[in-house]
């Protein structure tokens, strides 16, 4: 009875800390996209996380900034030393206190920050969202869709319905994904906004969608170096288990009679 | 308890190396992340080799940059300069208190003459001009002054040591010629240090 | 150092004459490990190496991580994300101290419910029950004190909230406050504090351990029978115990590598499962996240904090007979504290003369329902503080210091209990036969 209890009580608990995640909800609609990287073996896109990285120079720059992530890391993303190099010369410009000016940005220094219009950096944006909950706010299934900060950003920037107000002298457009439901960053995209190289469409959704993952890269960048540590050790300890189970087996062997009950 | 088992005792055996064997992977798999995250982390890593743009920096001019958390002089030298320092070791270089080029990019033995010191120069552009050296007095890491000294090239002033044209320690107390880092053209105008 | 009459350390040659003879250690290590331990210990008693194991951890992965960690408002978060994505290994690091607190406390609350059960708390292993109590307490303050280094959101509102609890002392409860957070707020002064005291409070916890299980080992182990090791003669002690080394140790190592497999399983494939998303968010002392949750393994006592608002009548009495000194933000902390010290006080206020729960048919059922409301609890002090979770946050605290000061006290007097094994060799028989010395031990 105990036992039993005990693997009901287990299992409530791992109920406990979605349910704080579920509380905070409200009425908002989050779409629950087939993202590559979720999953136990998920991996990056790496031609979706390079349309993402486009979409967010040719848009999301101009207000964001994403100052946690090194300019270098975007190796990563399948792209050469060199051509790191013509990306952030051509594209951002950082402070350097050595020259106390302005100089073009290099692969050893991060994206810029961005406190321009007040607009929120995006580094980590993807882990500080919550965005499904899954059946009766049960998170574990995190394990196969992914944290759903992705499902978040991608949901907001495909949420916008046209409608907008204005309140208190600031303009507020009308979000389904949103808490709240009003929301003050004007709709970004818009259909054939950029030009993918890859010749991919670039609708409002494919553009929310490639933009998403791109900042779930930004926000966990090893995640897959992490996914295959957890692989490589769940791996061992489940044969270390094994080997030690016969070990115990063997061991109690010559102390225990037949087992009665 | 029960010794009768012993019979079987090399099934047993086996089973406790095994068990042991898993135990000594567990920790070695436990330690090694811990002593490696002491290394150079990737911020770090990424500051060892950096591009410099060389452009601006005219004939008889030096340019001083930081590299490894230590100053780098980048001298473009003069044709006149290239000539004296040429003819600074005319009993050839074992008569210099330290033989060897000292070179990142030549081989360790390779000999101090001034060609073995200088970088290849860029097309277009007179040989020997580069002269890229660590400014790390190799006595005891004061920098040395440019333009200076009893040889023309560089002078230490912490201790009096005297470096010629080609960054070779003449007189003083260090024992070395300064140290020619790892250094490339990546094209014209840009070295690649490290 | 055990009471239990046992085979002692030998020094043989020479030179381990020569060191027993300055300095005894072999022969404490030796003792300690070939401990006389019950043979009918079951899965429940595993927790305590899962603990060893997670301090360990912890402390291990903490002071790496301190090589790269900033104690400063403006660059610890920085600095955490520096260790995510530049430090070698260091996702891996973090990841594993983050949920590594969390497999604590997982354990820590098995360990003591199992001793609840057993009566673990019973004379002679007070003091055992004691300090457990006390490495739960500094458990508690270092997990909450390690939560604000990372500087997100839920640090900073998570470590106002709860320094806020010492501002309820009525007199000298602002001055308190202050001096904890070293100014009005929490700032600088008070990351640069909770860091030092967050790095020293392990190494108490170490120590105290250390005190835990000399405790425990003079008295001996409890067992799921609640009957004590015969101690007549080394030769019926053996027949009831059997040395730690090797037949427990190897047993708690399978539960603890089966309970890694998960442990691992969480950290490689969903880490920020039990953290919360505002933590990503870098400190804003201007904004206050939506819904403030502390970490799981507050939730319970949070909810207990909570419950006691100033329309139950308890509070209203205990305001009024106190002259208002006793408001009811300091009833609930009163409260809070008070849910942790009436467990403390288990073995004074259980009557009952037989420990084990297995034989206390009336006890059985009230211990079950102290299981379920301690997770009703935790579920509660996740939901906002809002109706219907309001009433029944105070009918689960009720319960709780019911099952404490009311039905342990009185289940002992009333209860009839159930026959107990003479020894604990006649219950591990019971369970697995006589040993059988010509049994061939196959699979």
């Amino acid at each position: 009875m105990f036992k039993k209890l005990a693997i009901g009580a287990a299992f409530a608990l791992a109920l406990a800390p979605a349910s704080t995640f579920a509380a905070g909800g409200g009425e908002q609609h989050i779409e629950d996209f087939h993202f590559s990287f979720e999953g136990p073996f998920g991996t990056w896109d790496m031609n979706q996380l390079q349309r993402g990285l486009q979409v967010y120079t040719e848009v999301c720059a101009a207000c964001h900034g994403l100052k946690y992530v090194p300019l270098r890391d975007l190796e990563a993303l399948g792209y050469s030393e060199e051509q790191v190099i013509t990306y952030a010369a051509d594209n951002f410009e950082v402070f350097d206190p050595e020259e106390d000016d302005f100089r073009p940005a290099k692969p050893t220094d991060h994206f810029p920050a961005n406190n321009g219009v007040g607009a929120p950096d995006l580094s980590l944006m993807a882990k500080a969202r919550a965005g499904f909950h899954g059946p009766y706010g049960l998170g574990i299934n995190q394990l196969f869709k992914g944290m759903g900060g992705a499902e978040y950003i991608a949901s907001l920037l495909d949420g916008y319905t046209g409608h907008e107000k204005e309140e208190a002298g600031s303009i507020l457009y009308e979000n389904t994904a949103f808490p709240g439901g009003w929301i003050s960053m004007a709709p970004p995209l818009s259909d054939d906004q950029v030009e993918f190289a890859d010749g991919h469409p670039a609708t409002v959704e494919a553009m929310s969608e490639d933009v998403a993952a791109f900042l779930m890269w930004t926000a966990e960048p090893k995640m897959m170096e992490r996914k295959s540590a957890g692989f490589v050790g769940v791996l061992f300890l489940t044969v270390l288990s094994v080997i030690l189970y016969l070990v115990n087996k063997r061991l109690w062997a010559p102390v225990k009679g037949k087992r009665l009950d | 308890m029960s010794h009768a088992e012993d019979h079987e005792g090399t099934r047993r055996d086996f089973l406790y190396y095994v068990a042991g064997g898993a135990g000594v992977v567990a920790t070695g798999a436990a330690v090694w992340p811990l002593v490696n995250q002491m290394n150079p982390s990737a911020d770090v890593q990424a500051l060892s080799s950096i591009r410099v743009d060389v452009s601006g920096v005219e004939e008889g001019t030096q340019l001083t940059v930081k590299w490894l958390g230590k100053p780098v002089f980048i001298r473009h030298r003069t044709g006149e300069e290239i000539q004296r320092a040429g003819e600074q070791d005319p009993d050839g270089v074992d008569a210099l208190p330290d033989p060897l080029a000292r070179n990142f990019n030549l081989a360790a033995d390779a000999p101090a003459t001034d060609a073995n010191r200088v970088m290849p120069s860029p097309e277009g552009e007179e040989a020997a001009a580069w002269l890229v050296q660590m400014g790390v007095c190799t006595h005891l890491g004061c920098v040395p002054l440019g333009d200076a000294g009893d040889f023309g090239g560089w002078f230490c002033p912490c201790h009096g040591s005297h470096y010629d044209l080609a960054g070779r320690i003449r007189k003083g107390p260090a024992p070395e010629n300064l140290p020619v880092p790892p250094a490339e053209w990546v094209d014209s105008s840009t070295i690649k240090l490290g | 150092m055990s009471g239990i009459p046992h085979d002692h350390y030998e020094p043989k040659t020479n030179g381990e004459k020569w060191l027993n003879s300055r300095l005894p250690i072999v022969g404490l290590l030796y003792d300690t490990l070939m401990i006389p331990t019950p043979k009918n210990l079951n899965w429940w008693w595993i927790w305590g190496i899962v603990l060893a194991f997670c301090l360990a951890l912890q402390i291990v992965t903490g002071i790496v991580l301190v090589m790269h960690y900033t104690p400063h408002v403006d660059l610890a978060f920085a600095s955490i994300e520096h260790i995510m994505r530049n430090v070698n290994g260091g996702y891996m690091l973090r990841y594993l101290h983050m949920n590594g607190a969390s497999l604590f406390f997982v354990a820590v609350y098995i360990h003591i419910f199992r001793g609840l059960f057993y009566g673990s708390y019973k004379a002679p292993r007070e003091i055992t029950w004691i300090i457990g109590m006390l490495i739960y307490l500094m458990m508690m303050g270092t997990a909450f004190m390690g939560y604000v280094l990372p500087w997100g959101q839920m640090s900073f509102w998570g470590a106002t909230v709860i320094t806020g609890l010492f501002g309820a002392i009525p007199f000298v409860g602002d001055a308190i406050q202050t001096w904890l957070l070293g100014g009005p707020a929490v700032d600088n002064a008070t990351l640069n504090r909770f860091f030092s005291l967050h790095y020293l409070l392990p190494f108490v916890i170490a120590a105290l351990v250390i005190v835990h299980i000399w405790a425990f080992h003079t008295t001996g182990n409890n067992n799921p029978t609640g009957v004590e090791v015969r101690r007549g003669s080394k030769a019926e002690a053996e027949k009831d115990t059997l040395p730690f080394w090797p037949y427990f140790v190897i047993k708690d190592l399978f539960a603890l590598a089966v309970i890694l497999v998960v442990f691992w399983a969480i950290v490689g494939y969903m880490p920020n499962y039990l953290g919360h998303p505002d933590n990503y968010i870098e400190a804003n002392p201007l904004v206050t996240p939506a819904h403030i949750v502390p970490e799981w393994y507050f939730l319970p006592f949070y909810a207990i904090l909570r419950a006691f608002t100033g329309e139950v009548w308890v509070v209203q009495f205990a305001s009024f007979i106190t002259g208002g000194i006793i408001d009811a933000k300091f009833f609930g902390v009163l409260a809070m504290f008070g849910a942790i010290l009436a467990m403390a006080l288990a073995p004074w206020l259980d009557t009952s003369t037989v420990r084990s729960g297995k034989y206390r048919p009336m006890f059985k059922w009230w211990f079950y329902l102290l299981i379920i409301d301690f997770f009703a609890l935790m579920w509660l002090g996740a939901m906002p503080a809002e109706e219907p979770y309001a009433s029944f946050s105070l009918i689960a605290s009720a319960y709780w210091f019911a099952y404490f000061f009311v039905i342990l006290p009185i289940l002992g007097v009333i209860e009839k209990p159930e026959a107990q094994p003479e020894t604990i060799e006649e219950d591990f028989n019971a369970h697995y036969g006589k040993a059988n010395a010509d049994a061939t031990p196959a699979e």
